[in-house]
């Protein structure tokens, strides 16, 4: 409601007004974290746990050693890919919550090529793996664009509930049609064939897929700034009504941008299944999905600022593996870190407004 | 067979829905006030993970509802601190009160995994026990199922024929108005969050000690996003969201029943029909209707890049 009357603010919206400033910026932003560091403390001290040495075991287990970063990496890629799931639908307004459904899909799709075309050379097989993953991942989307672009049913529920079916689709295919016969006891699907393994960095578990994504982050943003494309999304997400007046095909933008964020969604699944797993099986995800989209309000759904944000949660979610084994800590620990986050991250960044 | 099929169905549907109608009972006095509450699923955990924790515990079922209840309560006033206070987008902060509330929950119900609890008893109406089985499961039902209707009563009474619902709805449908004319639309919005608190609360509490009866992580399973669709479908009104919740518990309830019955269909297919009857019945009865919108949440679906 940042509408003003006859050039004045709203009278009834009194608005904090800082100077700017740099400093003051940066201050006011170091204040916000520290707020959620202090937070997360105090957690860890109702817990019974050591803060510091909490703290000192994620630094030291990532950023302390080049194996560290590089399962930092490792984290990082699908990060950024469902990042990106959320921030390119945002761009005009669409909220994408479905990143894990899409990357579920993605990681079937995948999975189907790779076993259906196990023959096929690597050269022909690779590829054919990665499009059908960013297919099966957009196609998923696609359905949530097209009931909110017909306004039929906003994005936010279809995509949200969409996240529960493909979970129960990809659990229905791994215990029942898709089973490995030879794993009695875990239910996962047959194993890739060589030739659909994505390759790796060294000796290391980072994929060429993180290359895949910083092309992205870099082509998007391109896009974005220096196209007819990115001006016309910047129109429609600066103001839908006058964007439609001026000829932009609204209904459009609002579909493809869908397709295209579940498509890149897809493609961590990909990633997933094709790199580091070699089959599918329910535990394919690690929440990436969910995280994602931390990732994308955290970057302000800005094209260059995703990779930075993923790699700092990738960080807090590699540490949150670490803790489990070092002090006990379950996983949720670093889910409420995150959240926390967000709030301040949230909260720092709102109008701050105030109505009354 | 057919009977006993329908009539397991039916006492499952209340039972498994019970959860899900006060979530959505909430959502509504939420929405009333302008506030669309994404978060509702982490509240219901919270609520389900204390609720449960103080039974097992204390060994009373009625701490543990009054845990639950508080534990919503408290809760879902963090979102306020963000969307009233801040003015925050709400969806996001909806999803983040998600996200804490997955963690917090895990946190509180760590040692609880596996506990077990007598958990809250069917109500015995006299004469239920010379009924059929099959008929008596029906009406032997949790003292929270029974109060179900009621509730949705009281809160249409009191968002309809109160004051304070007249002045809450008022915030819900022009923040900017309802201030211009003399009210509080803060104060107003926080209580409305408070009262939403508690009845998501009481659904996580439902959940843990009267359905299920054992505490497990992310036990709701989706049940808050699909309360969020559920208000859509009701059009903002209460005795709708009993419907809405009927028709989820059923879907619940009609794969239980199949699976029990032994029919060859994968569990997992099965586990689906409650998100699809949800998604359905909106799409074919929740299509947006001007009038029925409060109109305060068109800033919230309208345009959210920021």
């Amino acid at each position: 409601m940042a509408h003003s009357i006859a050039g004045f603010g709203h009278p009834l919206e009194v608005r904090y007004r800082r100077l700017p400033g740099a400093a003051r910026e940066t201050l006011r932003w170091l204040g916000w974290i520290g707020l959620a560091l202090a937070l997360y403390t105090l957690l860890l001290l109702v817990y019974g746990r050591d803060p510091l040495l909490a703290y000192s075991d994620i630094l030291s287990s990532t950023l302390g050693s080049t194996f560290g970063i590089s399962e930092v990496l490792v984290k990082m890629v699908p990060l950024v890919l469902c990042g990106l799931a959320v921030a390119i639908p945002a761009r005009v307004g669409l909220v994408n919550v479905g990143g894990e459904g899409q990357l579920f899909i993605g990681a079937l799709t995948a999975t189907w090529g790779a076993l259906t075309f196990a023959s096929l050379p690597a050269w022909t097989l690779l590829p054919l793996v990665a499009v059908l993953g960013f297919l099966g991942g957009a196609a998923w989307a696609g359905v949530c664009g097209i009931l909110r672009a017909r306004n039929w049913l906003n994005e936010v529920f279809s995509t949200m509930l969409f996240n529960y079916l493909a979970i129960l689709v990809v659990s229905y295919l791994v215990f029942g049609p898709w089973r490995d016969p030879t794993s009695a006891n875990y239910p996962q699907s047959r194993l890739f064939p060589a030739a659909a393994w994505l390759p790796t960095l060294g000796d290391t578990r980072v994929t060429v897929l993180l290359f895949v994504a910083i092309i992205g982050v870099a082509l998007l943003s391109f896009v974005l700034s220096s196209t007819r494309w990115g001006l016309e999304i910047r129109a429609l997400g600066g103001n839908p009504e006058a964007a439609r007046r001026n000829g932009i095909a609204i209904t459009r933008y609002l579909i493809v941008l869908m397709i295209v964020g579940g498509g890149l969604a897809g493609l961590a699944g990909m990633g997933e299944v094709a790199g580091l797993h070699h089959r599918l099986n329910p535990a394919v995800s690690s929440s990436y999905g969910y995280t994602g989209f931390l990732v994308s309000w955290l970057a302000g759904h800005r094209p260059v600022l995703i990779p930075v944000m993923a790699f700092v949660l990738a960080v807090l979610a590699s540490g949150g593996d670490i803790l489990q084994i070092t002090q006990g800590l379950p996983y949720a620990a670093v889910t409420v870190l995150m959240a926390l986050i967000l709030f301040v991250v949230l909260a720092a960044r709102a109008r701050g407004a105030r109505t009354a | 067979m057919i009977t006993i099929i329908t009539l397991g169905v039916i006492a499952g549907a209340l039972a498994s829905g019970a959860s899900v109608f006060y979530a959505a009972l909430g959502e509504v006095v939420g929405q009333r006030a302008g506030i669309v509450n994404l978060g509702i699923e982490g509240v219901m955990l919270v609520g389900a993970a204390s609720s449960f924790a103080a039974a097992a515990i204390t060994g009373s079922v009625a701490v543990g509802l009054v845990a639950g209840v508080a534990a919503g309560l408290a809760f879902n006033l963090i979102l306020g601190l963000l969307v009233v206070t801040r003015r925050t987008n709400q969806l996001a902060s909806g999803l983040a009160l998600w996200f804490l509330g997955a963690g917090m929950s895990t946190l509180i119900g760590l040692s609880f995994t596996g506990t077990h609890i007598d958990g809250l008893g069917e109500v015995r109406l006299p004469g239920s026990a010379q009924l059929p089985p099959a008929w008596a499961r029906v009406i032997d039902q949790d003292i929270l199922v029974y109060l179900a209707l009621p509730a949705a009563i009281a809160v249409t009474w009191l968002l309809w024929r109160t004051r304070w619902g007249l002045r809450l709805r008022a915030v819900g449908e022009d923040r900017l108005a309802a201030f211009a004319a003399g009210l509080h639309p803060a104060r107003l919005q926080y209580q409305a969050l408070a009262l939403a608190g508690a009845l998501y609360g009481l659904g996580g509490a439902q959940l843990a000690l009267a359905y299920t009866k054992t505490w497990q992580e992310g036990m709701t399973t989706g049940r808050g996003f699909v309360a969020v669709v559920i208000v859509i479908f009701a059009l903002w009104r209460p005795l709708r969201a009993v419907l809405g919740a009927l028709l989820f518990g059923g879907a619940v309830a009609l794969g239980l029943q199949l699976q029990v019955r032994g029919l060859p269909i994968s569990p997992f297919l099965l586990d689906m029909l409650p998100y699809l009857l949800t998604l359905l019945v909106v799409l074919v009865f929740g299509r947006p209707k001007a009038f029925a919108v409060p109109m305060g949440l068109r800033e919230v679906f309208g345009g959210t890049s920021k």
